[in-house]
């Protein structure tokens, strides 16, 4: 039964494809989305203007916009246009996201993971939402290194990953990396760290040792340099990662939530000379948004979640507002297949719980996640030079009655409502005749499956059971 | 309005010498004792049932609204708000959550929603209710003045409660303590969600087994209510039928067997859907479909015998790799146009806050917005039985009211003034109080 479910699969992504590709034939030319009202996200709203995108990049925004005779044209008329929504905190598109049989894993890439089927892709881009930031899970002090992506459904995983993509790593402070350290099954062996002050040992040692490898590494390139031939260190995975931190390479994006831990993690970062990229979640951020803003951080949080854990107790939604007046880059992330396909809204919420104004709350979700995955010299506003990443919204994108019905990444269309539904008829009848034609093998041939009721076979290669 | 606020004040400085946290964040206990008569000028007045009132008056005393209209003189003794550029709406229903019966979602010492054994049809959510628990004000500030809070679990997990979000006593927060059964469908393989269609989990012989096996002691369970309600009208009748022990469990069936009581039955599934209906024919049950996910496929059966369904939340994931992208969005349009009535549930405690931006979300997607409006409104008022009660503006109903400076479904809005029984209720909350806290920070 999987079996036919994953040739089913394949029939519909494949289906959706040429779909999407069949809207894409005009990718190297011009397209004028004209008579939009646009939030560009750092110049203010512009009434009834024009986007001239040519060759995947914005060429023009404004009022008086001219494009050529055979531009592609998108009538906005009474539509909102937006950035493509950027969300900073993401695991959709992979296949594994945690690697936590060790407390420090920044040897393991998301990057060798990427499921370019997920169909929560699909359903982020029908959200406005364009670039994602997949991270390693927060089941150890020191997590793998994460991945971005273009939501180009359709295309392949390689295609997907952001041009000269930063590197970020996750870490992750609280209850997630210490919960192995109390295990509560009967039997389950426990895995230090149990405790907050573990945590911190924990990634003191992986830096004290990164620090002394790195150190080798630089005698030992200096040695070649003097024209010596000495032998060189031992290649070690996991250091090499705490090096490229030290060296300011790999950029640290930190799970947390309580502030005691924000400031451990700041005064650890301050002592080994490194900084601390974003905080991700940091539910208390608010609490001490002065000393995260003098260490340079940024604050990835969420719009109103709380009381999940005790350590989410005191959780406000007024923590983005706070972290922004104190002169945090924020942004408001998902953490969630569900969220992703509704930044904007998460945004809006931001407006009544912290008395945002419009474009503060739309930064939320475009330019500041943007400048958080150091991306902003490419997406984030609608600025000329900018990639063509657009939500088109049918009214407001703030209000609750409005909704996206255009999706564009580098100009090319990748979402579009009405081809959506147009399609869903032709989708139901493949399907119909899927299913006919697995009840009519039912019973013969070789390929039946003896025992439907199993679960999939254990070499599932797209690992389709992996949560 | 200044008047308000002298009140409000002086009922601040009542409190802070009370020096209580749980009286701070419940403070309408201290005006009982002053009257109770409020006045709202000059509103825009959302009544859900009738036409809207562009500028209009609602006067609230003892409790209940007294008067509506444009040309309502207001009494000399009432408490007024200025209400001018704010629109008042009767206080939002949630149709399902946990309030009250769950704080901290990881800590188990906090849950109380689900009891031993599969029958619990004595156990009552009311009695549970942690009047001060932090996510009732948060709740409240978002414009919910009444929330479902149920059991939840095995095959009988208890009865609900309707209760108002506001109360010294669980008995004062009771609007019907107990509201409906909660019972939960026996279904194979989980609740409808992670399969699709015809390559949904079918599950194993053993589940299927199994399923049937708890069909039928919930079967026999209504079965055994019904003999026992009979034995008690009996004896009722006639004093001379030898007394039996008390049954607990069957005796709190006697008003479900009777269809007095409302079952609030979860099922997910078209199949298990059909058979709620099925097995409320065969007892005699009225019966609410919690969940109802694939309300669609048996929409005209839940039309022709007028099962009512609560559904929610409407932003949960769709169900199916190959489901519209927009599934749930667009459920309720479409429940709508299929003619089933239906009231939004936020299916939780924490987030319940996020119900009228949910009920919003689906009119995005095809269902009118009155009809949003409604489903959170007199919609569930009339599925609880308590639409003489709450639900909307009309003379003689509870004054459960809101004033906001927009439509309250809108992410925008702010609720501006609360009122419960007709008393103003704070709207500051652990949330408030924090942020203004630590934005103040030097």
């Amino acid at each position: 039964m999987k079996r036919f479910k994953t040739v089913f699969l394949f029939v519909l992504v494949a289906a959706l494809v040429v779909a999407a590709q069949a809207q894409q034939g005009n990718s190297s030319g011009e397209t004028l989305i004209r008579n939009a009202t646009i939030m560009t996200a750092s110049h203010g709203t512009i009434e009834n203007g024009s986007i001239l995108i040519r060759n995947g990049k914005i060429a023009a925004v404004g009022k008086d916009v001219k494009a050529g005779p055979n531009a592609k044209i998108i009538d906005a008329t009474g539509m909102y246009v937006t950035p493509g929504f950027i969300d900073a905190h993401s695991h959709t598109a992979l296949d594994a996201i945690n690697e936590g049989a060790l407390s420090v894993t920044a040897m393991v890439r998301n990057l060798d993971v990427i499921n370019d089927t997920d169909i929560n892709i699909y359903r982020q881009l029908a959200g406005g939402t364009t670039t994602i930031h997949p991270m390693h899970g927060s089941a150890n002090s020191i997590g793998g290194q994460n991945v971005i992506l273009k939501l180009k459904w359709g295309k392949s995983a390689e295609e997907m990953i952001f041009p000269d993509m930063p590197r970020t790593i996750k870490f992750a402070l609280g209850e997630n990396p210490k919960r192995r350290g109390n295990p509560t099954v009967p039997g389950q062996s426990a895995r230090f760290p149990a405790t907050r002050m573990g945590v911190e040992e924990t990634i003191r040692e992986a830096f004290v040792q990164g620090r002394e490898y790195m150190k080798k590494w630089d005698e030992y390139e200096a040695a070649i340099k003097r024209g010596e031939k000495p032998l060189p260190p031992r290649r070690d995975l996991k250091l090499d990662a705490i090096a490229d931190i030290l060296r300011g390479k790999l950029l640290v994006h930190s799970h947390c939530y309580r502030s005691d831990e924000i400031l451990m993690l700041i005064n650890l970062a301050d002592e080994f000379g490194f900084k601390i990229q974003t905080f991700q979640h940091v539910l208390e951020g608010y609490k001490v948004a002065k000393e995260i803003a003098a260490h340079g951080a940024g604050g990835s949080t969420f719009s109103d979640w709380w009381a999940y854990k005790i350590e989410a107790y005191d959780a406000i939604p007024g923590n983005a507002a706070i972290m922004l007046h104190k002169g945090i880059v924020t942004s408001i992330n998902s953490d969630s297949a569900d969220l992703a396909r509704r930044l904007y809204q998460e945004a809006a919420k931001t407006i009544k719980y912290g008395n945002l104004t419009d474009e503060e709350a739309l930064r939320l979700v475009t330019l500041n996640p943007a400048i958080q995955l150091k991306i902003d010299n490419r997406v984030g506003s609608i600025d000329v030079g900018k990639d063509a990443d657009l939500a088109i919204f049918n009214g407001h994108p703030f209000s609750v009655y409005s909704r996206p019905e255009m999706t564009l990444i580098e100009g090319e269309v990748y979402f579009d409502r009405k081809a959506d539904i147009a399609r869903r008829e032709q989708l139901a009848k493949e399907k119909k005749d899927l299913i006919e034609r697995e009840k009519k093998m039912s019973g013969r041939g070789p390929e039946r499956p003896e025992t439907p009721d199993e679960g999939p076979p254990i070499d599932d290669p797209k690992g389709h059971n992996h949560r | 309005m200044r008047r308000l606020n002298t009140f409000l004040k002086k009922r601040t400085a009542v409190l802070l010498i009370s020096a209580c946290v749980v009286a701070a964040l419940w403070p309408f206990g201290s005006v009982e004792a002053q009257n109770g008569v409020y006045a709202i000028r000059n509103a825009r007045i959302v009544t859900v049932t009738g036409a809207t009132i562009e500028r209009g008056t609602v006067v609230i005393r003892d409790g209940k609204i007294a008067a509506v209209g444009e040309n309502v003189s207001v009494p000399g003794n009432a408490r007024s708000i200025d209400a001018r550029g704010m629109s008042v709406y009767p206080g939002l229903i949630d149709s399902g959550t946990t309030i009250g019966l769950t704080e901290i979602g990881s800590i188990r010492e906090t849950q109380d929603m689900t009891e031993l054994g599969d029958f619990n049809p004595h156990m009552k959510a009311i009695v549970a209710v942690h009047m001060h628990s932090e996510i009732i004000p948060v709740t409240r500030a978002n414009g919910t003045t009444t929330v479902m809070t149920s059991p939840r679990g095995r095959l009988i997990p208890g009865q609900a409660a309707l209760i108002n979000l506001d109360g010294w006593t669980w008995k004062e927060m009771a609007l019907k303590a107990s509201v409906a059964m909660a019972m939960e469908y026996p279904s194979v393989g989980g609740r409808g969600r992670g399969g699709f269609g015809f390559f949904a989990p079918q599950g194993g012989q053993d589940q299927r087994r199994q399923q049937r096996e708890r069909l039928e002691s919930l079967r026999k369970k209504l079965e055994d209510a019904q003999a026992y309600a009979k034995y008690l009208d009996a004896r009722a009748r006639d004093k001379s039928i030898p007394a039996r022990d008390t049954d607990l469990v069957l005796e709190a069936l006697v008003p479900v067997v009777k269809g007095e009581m409302p079952v609030i039955m979860s099922a997910s599934r078209a199949a298990d859907i059909k058979g709620a209906i099925e097995l409320a024919e065969k007892y005699k049950l009225k019966l609410i479909i919690r969940g109802a996910d694939e309300a669609l496929e048996v929409a005209a059966l839940l039309k022709e015998k007028n099962v009512p369904v609560i559904i929610g939340p409407s932003t949960d994931l769709p169900r199916g790799e190959d489901a519209d992208y927009d599934e749930t969005f667009s459920f309720a349009g479409k429940l709508h146009k299929a003619g089933v009535k239906f009231a939004f549930q936020s299916n939780d405690a924490a987030y319940a806050r996020s119900l009228p931006y949910e009920a919003g979300t689906t009119a995005a997607f095809g269902l009118p917005k009155e009809e949003a409006l409604k489903a959170v409104t007199i919609y569930p008022a009339q599925i609880f039985g308590v639409d003489n009660l709450v639900g909307s503006i009309e003379v003689g109903k509870i004054a459960n009211l809101i004033v906001t400076d927009g439509d309250p479904l809108e992410f925008k809005t702010n609720v501006k003034h609360m009122f419960i029984n007709g008393q103003p209720v704070s709207l500051s909350n652990r949330h408030t109080e924090l942020y203004d806290k630590f934005k103040n920070r030097p």
